[in-house]
């Protein structure tokens, strides 16, 4: 599903987060938002998947306001993994915190039906957590737990996907396997990295966030330049297409100072 | 609910209560010969086992609601300021009786407004830009709950021994006096409430995946926080007017069902709704026999007896560690 987000504007506290911050994730696509601490990637966030309410502007989900939908029927579109990921979800196992996935699909008297499990077991084989479903969720490490919120956020069976710095405090294999398993599902991807080198690795398009202004964005080569990398993120570095035809970022060791 | 209707000051045999019971609500068999024995089972013994099971659901339920709504596994009636509240209405009862303020308005009426009362304050002062943030919802019960104690305090100074005597039991929780003309409203509130309640079951789960992923599923959190706060003072009222304070119900029969069967709310709700009424059945009839013919009152047996049980489930269960 398209997202558009078309001019917002957000403040908080009385500071201005967002100005007039556009960007577009075409159908299938995957685009990342990067940007150092403070540029207002999570609250660019928090618009898409509707929790905080844009003062100008509009985010546009399959050509819909997300602000003309219900909750759940934004919820049915967009599904997210952020980091407040169940701090104290003792006592529900993965199999529950999966299930939890399925919650938009249901009004108060709702039950699960035959379309929950298959939804919910469909997601807990594609993020290969099968042998942990009666586990705690509690009782998870890092990269298993966010496994886990991958496998609930696609038991929501939304067409578009908001990834909060998923792949933090993971190892690198971890790592990897994460993003393969994002890049196959083939589901419009709009998520926030701090990695560049993962952001390359895992994107079609960035959009680079400074400020609460976009600076940059389109396809990853023609975003990262040396001058955004020097102005926005503070190192001296280029980005280049190497013989295996893999984009690659390379930061030279000279302090930016000197 | 049948031993604990047959014994008490007076033993009735099990078989005899079943007729009397049976003869009452079905109109089947003669009446009882004996009226004496008529009247001790049915007049007195089972209204009171019927509200204690009723009290007990109710004040358990509350108490896992509240946990989940202020992400606080100390949350109960008592933390968030509703016990406090219904104990001024009632003391300022009790002790002023006749003061014209309060004409017409019983103990218990009185203890039921204390505690909404204290439910719209904590709502109120837990919100912040149309925010209620679990932690602020907690400091804000606590705080209310002081304010209203330390008013509580101030009335008792005034109160003449008698009163204060009436005012202790009170706190301290009591079924003694249950009659069968409160039964109806306390059953209809208790049974509406904790089915609505129980149909919340699903979006209190996804409440426990964190404010900022529930609204991503879907959830109005702050609507869904006000609607559960409402409903649990209302219930919590309801209890408290006709059975008095009675604490550690609301916190502990929530986690001993969690730390059993886990913490789906659409299995933890009913499960704790049953264990808590068995548990102040069976609490209310120790309170009568211990010290036959004396009443202790709940209050003192819930927590002396729950405590030791609770403690030793803590320590054998991995899943906290």
């Amino acid at each position: 599903m398209r997202l558009t987000v078309d001019r917002i504007r957000i403040t908080l506290d009385r500071t201005p987060i967002l100005r007039d911050v556009s960007l577009e994730a075409h159908k299938g696509h995957i685009v990342g938002l990067v940007g150092p601490n403070g540029s207002g990637k999570s609250t660019l966030l928090r618009a898409v998947y509707r929790s905080l309410r844009p003062a100008d502007g509009a985010v546009r989900v399959g050509g819909d306001d997300v602000w003309t939908l219900s909750a759940r029927t934004a919820a049915r579109r967009t599904a997210a993994v952020l980091q407040d990921g169940g701090g104290d979800t003792t006592g529900l196992t993965v199999a529950d915190i999966v299930a939890l996935g399925r919650s938009p699909h249901h009004g108060l008297l709702g039950r699960d039906g035959a379309e929950d499990r298959r939804a919910v077991q469909e997601a807990i084989d594609r993020c290969g957590v099968r042998p942990h479903v009666d586990r705690d969720y509690a009782s998870l490490s890092g990269g298993e737990r966010q496994r886990v919120l991958l496998a609930r956020a696609l038991a929501q069976d939304a067409q578009l996907l908001v990834l909060d710095e998923l792949t933090n405090h993971l190892d690198i294999r971890a790592r990897f396997e994460l993003l393969d398993l994002i890049r196959a599902t083939g589901i419009t991807t709009l998520a926030v990295l701090h990695d560049l080198d993962l952001a390359v690795r895992l994107c079609d398009h960035l959009v680079v966030l400074h400020e609460g202004v976009v600076v940059a964005a389109g396809p990853v080569l023609e975003v990262l330049t040396p001058e955004v990398l020097r102005d926005v993120f503070g190192v001296r570095a280029h980005t280049g297409r190497h013989t295996d035809g893999v984009v690659r970022i390379t930061y030279d060791a000279r302090p930016l100072a000197g | 609910m049948t031993v604990a209707i047959s014994v008490g000051a007076v033993t009735v045999p099990v078989g005899d209560v079943w007729a009397i019971v049976l003869h009452h609500v079905t109109g089947a068999g003669a009446p009882p010969d004996d009226v004496a024995l008529d009247q001790i089972v049915w007049r007195f013994r089972t209204p009171r086992v019927v509200l204690a099971a009723l009290v007990g659901a109710a004040l358990a339920v509350s108490g896992a609601v509240l946990q989940t709504v202020v992400s606080n596994p100390l949350a109960d009636p008592v933390v968030l300021g509703f016990s406090y509240g219904a104990t001024l209405g009632a003391v300022l009862v009790i002790t002023l009786g006749g003061g014209a303020a309060l004409a017409g308005l019983g103990v218990s009426a009185a203890a039921f407004v204390g505690a909404v009362v204290a439910g719209a304050l904590v709502f109120v002062l837990g919100r912040r830009r149309g925010r209620l943030a679990p932690t602020r919802l907690v400091l804000a019960g606590v705080a209310v709950g002081y304010v209203f104690l330390s008013m509580t305090s101030f009335v008792q100074l005034q109160a003449t021994p008698t009163e204060l005597r009436t005012v202790m039991f009170w706190m301290l929780g009591s079924v003694a006096g249950a009659r069968w003309d409160q039964v109806p409203t306390v059953a209809v509130v208790v049974l509406v409430t904790t089915t609505l309640l129980a149909l919340f079951g699903r979006r209190l789960n996804v409440l426990l995946a964190g404010d900022e992923s529930a609204t991503a599923l879907g959830v109005d959190v702050n609507r869904l926080r006000a609607v559960l706060l409402v409903l649990s003072a209302l219930l919590t009222g309801t209890v408290i007017a006709v059975a008095g304070s009675i604490g550690f119900v609301g916190l502990m029969i929530p986690h001993l069902v969690r730390l059993s069967t886990g913490a789906d709310h659409r299995r933890l709700l009913p499960l704790t709704a049953l264990l808590g009424a068995v548990h102040l059945v069976l609490v209310d009839l120790l309170s009568r026999t211990l010290d036959r013919p004396n009443e202790l009152p709940l209050g003192i047996l819930t927590a002396l007896l729950g405590a030791p049980f609770f403690l030793w489930l803590l320590r054998h269960n991995k899943g906290l560690d």
